[in-house]
């Protein structure tokens, strides 16, 4: 190990996170491989290595003989310190090497708060933080994630973004990048020759002008890069790569489990969320390859937990028979299995009550609005009626503490929907008053609320947040009409809330802001103990920029929206007709019912969603 | 064949992985090696296994000793190298035996210790911490449940044998282990405190070997 690493580690807080030398990391020889990839994530290990997406890619890429992924996170503060005043460089977990001697950098941007980490992670490696101020080729700097559906806050710094999933995305630019390198082009030719890789967006290829009152009024391509970069998508579920021998921290992360993943995308279609439209179209993997994939994991594991992934698994068509054949191998060697991301429904209580057979602590349910009117215009296919028959099968089931979590500010909300979630967590405890079996043992109802942010390529992309007075007064309001000492109450901060809405439908202009952030000190922001909201409104006012603008203010419907080159497969037009029928409270079916004819299934090879 | 005690090694980067977190290692290497393991019964069962001397985050061992369960017979020959096969980096099985003796009669550890000096020379400062150490009055501020104290290290090192190269002063010493334990780290932070000019600017500790009260090897 490094002599100067040596002795900083026993001077920071879990230095386990900081060494590499998990069981399952992939070592190959250096001298061997042809291109060497640091895949870096802007949080934690803890964090990072909780991250699905992570996991699947750095396999994914690795499973290439001849090019080495290795993991590089963001050092807690106490070791950020310790290495910039000891001068050692970010380095990655597997060699040890320094982030400057790889051939690229992948960052994955799964959330915006962390945009001012990616800087901090390339200060950190001695790279410049502008895909400008990198004059050569090498090192390649781009990035993946879902908060590259709106690609312009980042886009100053990036070399190039890949939008979708990243399995095959990324080995092509990989080995495009080889090519170029082996045969020493200049970055501008490879940036041009990449930006012909369907689903690679590269920002410098695109040029943003304003109109006088700060709207976007065109975002021209350059040098025949493509009108519209379409998200890429796997197909096929089953053929796809998928990792089933993980590697295992020797330290405790967030989710220390295995993952399995059911399927993509969600036939929902609540308006208000983002996840539910950009992973479209319906994939499913077969139970056979969930139970497979989950035997072979756990047995190359040996954790005691394994969790099956989705965005509502409910919804998953072959749950039971994926659920049974994993029981079958998990309950004679004392594994648990657990499932999060349920519906409030008699069919997944079911489940539930066959899953967690001792220990019945807490079920969490998302109503997210207080009442009926409200839900439907979110499009929450879900009623009062259903969520307090699943509450009193979970009381007389034995479960004792019910989490429900909504939001404020959702678009047409009044008072009256406000005081409804207090009036339905009030019904909750009423129904545990009338069927617990077990009423010594108390209960423990708990109200989550977060402020709403609209997201882009969601149908509430045009929407207004509420100003944060007004969120802070729903809070209060809500505050006060909770009375039941059984039921206490969270919510969300309004500032972290302001600020994120204001990145996540930023333009390229709010990059200055992320900088101007950064230089000020500013990392890890999606922590509470980093985040500094007084630097932000600085960092906005001394660029002269309104974060109000973007995240308070409603975009008219022609409105040229930053991430207007981006397609990610939903049609624009389905999204106005989901906006429109909102404010009808109107509901729309689940794509099993009807389909929307949304768009997202012309990115399946054979065309056929799973919906 | 019910409880059985496996010797290990503990170095390079796993020396960072806490008591905690290699108490959860340790379970998930012998599920994935497929050792039947004995669970506690009851209500949250959890893997009947014992680390016998807890080792401090950083510090390095050639010679930890662990007690487990197990609910059917296994190869004692072959089970060092299944774990081996399986282990994180810097975890490595030595030797798998049913043991005669209670870890409560582990009572001396020989240490190897590593006191770097990045500017100094050492040859100059050798006599000095000999005879700082040589003293019968070397104590150390500790916090202890009770509170902070003062504490006499004399009595509970033995064997201190010093050597000088450049750059570093290495000693190799015994600490008592058990009733009271000394952490070696104790050496340095005494220095800090009562002789600052010889306190070296990193300190690096190695467990080599663990012994009973009348200094037979520790099995």
């Amino acid at each position: 190990m490094d002599k100067a690493l040596e002795r900083i580690l026993p001077a920071v807080q879990k230095p386990a996170r900081y060494t590499g030398g998990e069981y399952n990391e992939v070592v190959k020889d250096k001298r061997e491989v042809k291109l060497r990839m640091a895949f870096c994530f802007p949080d934690v290990y803890e964090i990072g290595m909780s991250n699905l997406g992570m996991r699947i890619l750095y396999g994914c890429i690795n499973a290439e003989p001849d090019i080495w992924c290795e993991r590089v996170f963001a050092p807690w503060g106490d070791m950020a310190e310790q290495m910039r005043e000891n001068h050692i460089p970010l380095y990655a977990l597997e060699s040890g090497d320094p982030v400057s001697a790889f051939d690229v950098l992948g960052f994955s941007l799964g959330y915006e708060m962390a945009y001012c980490t990616v800087l901090d992670m390339l200060d950190m490696s001695g790279i410049p933080l502008r895909s400008a101020d990198r004059p050569g080729l090498v090192p390649l700097v781009f990035a993946g994630g879902t908060s590259c559906c709106n690609p312009e806050p980042m886009a100053p710094f990036l070399d190039l973004m890949v939008l979708g999933e990243g399995e095959e995305v990324d080995i092509e630019v990989l080995r495009l990048f080889q090519k170029a390198r082996d045969e020493g082009w200049e970055k501008r030719r490879f940036l041009a020759e990449a930006a012909r890789i369907p689903g690679v967006y590269v920002p410098s290829l695109y040029e943003p002008e304003w109109n006088a009152d700060g709207t976007l009024r065109a975002m021209t391509p350059l040098e025949g890069a493509p009108e519209r970069v379409t998200k890429r998508i796997v197909s096929n579920l089953d053929a796809a790569y998928y990792p089933t021998a993980p590697i295992v921290p020797s330290t405790e992360i967030v989710h220390d489990r295995v993952n399995v993943e059911l399927f993509r995308g969600c036939v929902r279609g609540c308006r208000f969320c983002q996840a539910g439209y950009v992973y479209r179209p319906i994939r499913a993997r077969s139970a056979e390859r969930v139970i497979e994939i989950g035997k072979e994991s756990l047995k190359n594991t040996g954790c005691q937990e394994a969790t099956l992934l989705s965005l509502s698994s409910s919804d998953y068509k072959h749950l039971t028979a994926a659920c049974d054949g994993l029981l079958d191998w998990c309950e004679p060697q004392n594994i648990s299995l657990s499932l999060p991301s349920l519906r409030a429904d008699n069919f997944s209580m079911e489940l539930m009550s066959r899953l967690q057979k001792v220990r019945r602590g807490g079920l969490t349910f998302a109503p997210e609005a207080g009442t009926q009117r409200l839900r439907d215009v979110i499009n929450k296919n879900v009623t009062e009626e259903e969520l307090l028959n699943t509450c009193r099968i979970a009381f007389e089931g034995g479960w004792n503490a019910i989490k429900l979590y909504f939001m404020l500010g959702l678009p047409t909300e009044t008072d009256e929907d406000v005081r409804g979630i207090a009036e339905l967590a009030s019904k909750v405890l009423h129904v545990w008053r009338q069927y617990s079996p077990n009423k010594q043992r108390g209960v423990r109802i708990t109200v989550s609320t977060s402020c709403f942010i609209p997201k882009p390529h969601s149908p509430f992309q045009w929407e207004a947040q509420v100003p944060m007075e007004e969120y802070r007064r729903r809070v209060e309001l809500l505050r006060g009409s909770i009375t039941a000492k059984n039921v206490s109450y969270n919510w969300h901060d309004a500032d972290t809330s302001f600020v994120e809405a204001a990145l996540s439908r930023g333009d390229r202009r709010v990059a200055d802001v992320i900088e101007a952030v950064w230089r000020a000190g500013g990392r890890m922001e999606a922590w509470s103990d980093y985040f500094r909201f007084g630097r932000w409104m600085e960092a906005f006012s001394s660029c002269g920029l309104d974060p109000a603008f973007y995240a308070s203010r409603e975009r008219a419907e022609d409105e040229l929206l930053p991430w207007c080159r981006i397609d990610m497969g939903v049609r624009t037009g389905l999204l106005l007709r989901e906006r429109h029928r909102a404010y009808e409270a109107r509901l729309s079916p689940d794509c099993r019912a009807e389909c929307s004819a949304c768009g997202a299934a012309k990115l399946l090879e054979e065309g056929v969603c799973d919906g | 064949m019910d409880k059985l005690r496996l010797r290990f090694r503990k170095t390079g980067k796993a020396v960072y992985i806490s008591h905690l977190d290699l108490m959860r290692v340790m379970q998930r290497i012998f599920l994935r090696a497929g050792t039947p393991i004995k669970y506690s019964e009851g209500f949250n069962p959890h893997a009947l296994i014992s680390i016998c001397l807890p080792l401090s985050v950083g510090t390095a061992s050639e010679c930890e000793l662990m007690d487990f369960r197990v609910t059917r017979d296994v190869d004692l020959a072959a089970l060092p190298g299944t774990l081996n096969a399986v282990s994180p980096e810097g975890v490595r099985f030595l030797e798998a035996y049913e043991p005669e003796r209670r870890a409560a009669q582990i009572k001396w550890l020989r240490m190897s210790c590593g006191f770097d000096y990045d500017t100094r020379d050492t040859s100059a400062l050798l006599p000095a911490l000999e005879a700082y150490f040589a003293s019968p009055e070397v104590k150390v501020t500790r916090r202890t449940k009770r509170g902070e104290g003062e504490f006499g290290l004399a009595p509970h090192l033995r064997e201190m044998s010093w050597t000088a190269e450049p750059g570093i002063v290495r000693l190799e010493c015994l600490v008592s282990a058990q009733e009271p334990t000394v952490n070696p780290e104790l050496l340095a932070a005494s220095l800090r405190e009562h002789a600052p000019e010889l306190a070296p600017d990193f300190a690096r500790f190695t467990r080599l070997e663990t012994y009973d009260a009348d200094m037979a090897v520790f099995r």
